[in-house]
């Protein structure tokens, strides 16, 4: 009876979550520091900013709709723990899973992008307005990719579910290097999801100020940022999953270290990119989804169908 | 010819570097040996003339006279630009500038220095 | 999309400085621009003629933070030409060398602004961790990092010694070849390209007729420079090229600059090696006989120019400045026209203001009527209406003030 509360509130539900997500926080920050040459914040500095974001007062612009205004990172907050509990983390057996909890998945991590988009419309300021904008347009460039690259590994093995794809990947080991092509078009489109450079557009600080988030403060910019960074580590928990489905087989400890090995350096390659890019344009970024990153992905799925048929046949 | 992600040979090699910038309250920062600083006074050396006086763009200076033949100077150190015209302007060499460049204080009465002895500087506290 | 103003400024995370623009988009796309001037206006031409010369060299000097020796050695060269002093060669040639050493820093910090304006945070803490190294040079040089306080009427107010020289050239070897490496990048990293070419662009005829100076002016294919044209300190005896650029774009301003530190480290080597022996400065008068003088010097922005006149006291009677981002100004709304959001930002930066400088003038206009000014009356009218009608009413404290005078 306490278990799924259990699973829910602590692990690996919200508290390691969070606190899973402050890690991600701080190894980004401290290593896209060093890879500019600068010392970087000490390992406390996310929990410390998070922490001081929640002493500090709401602020909810008089133009605003508040309801909208306050229920938008709660929303984005719960979407995002929600995708934990589909996704197989250390054990081939994801906490819940059923025959399509992939698109389940992959909705719970559209919301995130949607309350950017109704939180930054509901505050009425202009530049969030703008940038709410921009997320969205965003959303329709890198959401058709990622979409397709995970629907590649997933033709192969045969099935809709994540655990399921996880066993079949750990019992056909080598597989998943048919998907390899896949696995980068992921990390770029997840860039996008989070909101990174070259893909930072919505939040384009010389821009538009902090883009949706610029009437954002206190309490609830704190939730805003803590589901960011709980999307991070779901979204490459879920990269993890897909395309590095190797060692499920291990004891636990050693299994959840090899898991936050792979989550880890999914956040590392992405502060790498992070670091080495410009911003784009919004028409650059998805000139180059449609023009690149979308043929690479159906790229994939052609690979895949070309791999079963020849594995099945 | 042009390629993606070009600085990403250096970003990878600064990573194993040591970093270039240091941890600035507890490491502190040695200026070099004739930065303008802050301005101290030899009250033996002043003649009273006043030049500095005269000189200072922000009147930051303040030489006043005591009763034994001798000068105090108050140098109001918010008011101070660093310039260190006083100390060109100063014909006995009374003034000199020295490395010292961290000179907030909490309490604005204290933004000042005062030399009437040789030697210690008083400050108003 | 229906059109929304947009107001960049007077507080806006892509300007340094406060300076109000607003933006007219329909979309993404910039339909109208304006901008208005006078945020930072601090009455320093006023203030001049308050003060004695000596004073207002170090007062000229804090017009800018960046360029402070353009503006200082602008000022002291119009004065010693009313005084008719003759400045020793030696002194000609360290106020050349920290114009050089000032105008690297200034162009390597414009550098790590435009990357910062474009997303590009990494080429920005690169390239200020470089200008650390120049920065370290001047602060040795002159005792301070960023208002050098070198200048003096009648020459300079330190000498340059042979362990500072080994320094500089030091510098200057570090210095180049990392901007040998930032040439390279601007040449060959995609994203950076993509967003700065073709991003501003100002023609040839229109940078001519805007009146443009400077890199900008020089990346539209205009071969402008005070330094060539109209020689000063020690510029006729260095051996420079004036480089240009035909992109017309924020592109060929970047590479336009890049070239332009190229040059400085090669004319710092020539002038440390050929600067004469001798005295540093000549003694000047306190008062200054009555003429007046125009002095035009190269800013790391573009031409800078300084007008005194004195009425043979030791005050001037008049100090005019115009700083080259004036100039440049006119030419924003052009480079604009029918761009992007995205590239306000960087085309603002491009002609690298410095709105501080520029601000010689407030006006203020009526609320209602925006094209009739203030003056002081109807401000203070309208301060004690403004009061008023939010309940405060300072008649009390006017009249215990005026009892205490």
């Amino acid at each position: 009876m306490f278990t799924p509360f259990l699973h829910i509130l602590v692990f690996p539900g919200f508290l390691f979550l969070v606190f899973a997500g402050l890690i991600a926080e701080y190894i980004d920050r401290k290593l896209y520091a060093r890879l500019q040459n600068r010392v970087g914040p000490p390992f406390f500095q996310p929990l410390a900013d998070f922490i001081k974001l929640t002493s500090k007062e709401d602020i909810v612009p008089e133009e605003a709709n508040p309801r909208m205004f306050k229920a938008m990172p709660i929303f984005a907050l719960t979407a995002t723990v929600t995708a934990i509990f589909y996704i197989p983390l250390w054990s081939p057996k994801a906490l819940y899973s059923f025959n399509g909890d992939l698109i389940v998945v992959m909705y719970l991590l559209t919301i995130p992008t949607l309350t950017y988009f109704l939180g930054g419309w509901y505050s009425t300021s202009l530049y969030s307005k703008i940038g709410a904008v921009r997320s969205l347009t965003q959303l329709f460039a890198y959401e058709v990719p990622l979409l397709m690259c995970i629907l590649a590994p997933a033709l192969l093995a045969n099935t809709w579910s994540l655990s399921e794809m996880a066993s079949f990947y750990e019992n056909h080991s080598g597989y998943w290097l048919f998907n390899i092509i896949g696995f980068a078009v992921a990390i770029v489109a997840l860039l996008g999801k989070l909101e990174k450079v070259p893909f930072d557009i919505p939040e384009a600080e010389t821009e538009i100020v902090a883009g949706t988030f610029t009437e954002y403060s206190g309490r609830l910019f704190g939730i805003f940022r803590l589901s960011l960074d709980i999307e991070a580590i779901v979204g490459s928990s879920l990269i993890a999953s897909v395309y590095l489905p190797f060692g499920f087989h291990l004891k636990p400890l050693a299994g959840f270290l090899l898991y936050m090995g792979k989550v880890l350096s999914i956040i590392a390659i992405m502060s790498l990119s992070r670091s080495i890019f410009a911003r784009l344009r919004i028409d650059q970024m998805i000139n180059f989804c449609w023009k690149y990153l979308s043929p690479l992905a159906f790229l994939q799925i052609l690979i895949c169908l070309i791999a079963k048929w020849g594995l099945y046949r | 010819m042009t390629r993606p992600g070009k600085m990403i040979r250096l970003v990878v090699e600064t990573f194993f570097k040591k970093p270039a910038t240091t941890l600035y309250p507890f490491k502190k920062v040695e200026m070099p040996a004739n930065f303008r600083g802050k301005i101290i006074f030899k009250p033996h050396l002043c003649i009273g003339c006043q030049m500095c006086m005269k000189d200072c763009p922000s009147g930051a200076i303040k030489i006043t006279k005591l009763p034994n033949k001798k000068f105090e100077c108050e140098i109001s150190l918010a008011k101070c630009i660093y310039c260190a015209q006083c100390v060109d302007s100063c014909p006995k060499k009374a003034l000199e500038s020295t490395k010292e460049f961290e000179l907030a204080v909490l309490d604005r009465k204290n933004l000042k220095a005062v030399f009437s002895d040789d030697t210690k500087e008083t400050s108003p506290e | 999309m229906r059109k929304v103003v947009i107001p960049i400024g007077p507080q806006h995370p892509a300007l340094k400085e406060p300076e109000s623009f607003s933006v007219t988009l329909s979309g993404e796309r910039i339909m109208a621009f304006s901008a208005r001037l006078g945020y930072n206006h601090r009455g320093i031409e006023k203030a001049c003629e308050e003060r004695t010369y000596i004073q207002d060299v170090y007062l000229v000097e804090r017009i800018c933070g960046i360029c402070s020796h353009a503006h200082s050695t602008a000022f002291v060269q119009a004065v010693e030409e009313i005084a008719g002093l003759s400045v020793p060669e030696r002194a000609l040639y360290i106020r050349t060398i920290i114009a050089e050493l000032e105008r690297i820093h200034s162009h390597l910090l414009w550098l790590g602004v435009a990357g910062h304006e474009i997303g590009f945070d990494t080429l920005l803490m690169y390239t200020w961790r470089d200008r650390e190294v120049v920065m370290d040079i001047l602060a040795e040089l002159t005792g301070n990092r960023v208002n050098y306080g070198i200048n003096t009427i009648g020459g300079v107010r330190r000498n340059i010694d042979a362990s500072e020289i080994s320094d500089i050239l030091k510098a200057m070897d570090i210095l180049e070849e990392r901007t040998k490496y930032y040439i390279q990048l601007a040449k060959e990293e995609t994203t950076l390209i993509k967003r700065l070419s073709c991003v501003g662009i100002l023609s040839h005829e229109d940078a001519l007729s805007l009146g443009a100076v400077g890199p900008t002016a020089r990346a539209s294919g205009i071969p402008r420079d005070t330094r060539k044209d109209d020689p000063y300190a020690a510029y006729d005896k260095l051996e420079f090229k004036v480089i240009t650029d035909d992109h017309c774009d924020v592109y060929g301003r970047t590479l336009v600059r890049l070239g332009e530190l190229m040059e400085s480290y090669k004319m710092i080597r020539q002038a440390l090696k050929e600067m004469p022996t001798g005295p540093i400065s000549v003694k000047a008068p306190r008062k200054i006989p009555a003429g007046e003088a125009f002095s035009r010097y190269e800013a790391p922005r573009g031409e800078d120019v300084h007008y005194v006149k004195a009425d043979g006291t030791d005050r001037p009677e008049r100090v005019k400045v115009r700083a080259p981002t004036l100039a440049n100004l006119q030419t924003v709304a052009k480079m604009l026209e029918d761009r992007q959001l995205a590239d306000l930002p960087i085309v603002i930066a491009a002609i690298d203001p410095c709105f501080s400088c520029t601000d010689r003038l407030i006006s203020l206009r009526e609320p209602k009527k925006p094209d009739k000014t203030l003056a002081w009356e109807d401000l203070r009218a309208y301060s004690i209406e403004w009061y008023r009608a939010r309940g405060i009413d300072f008649t009390k404290v006017n009249r215990k003030i005026s009892r205490r005078n």
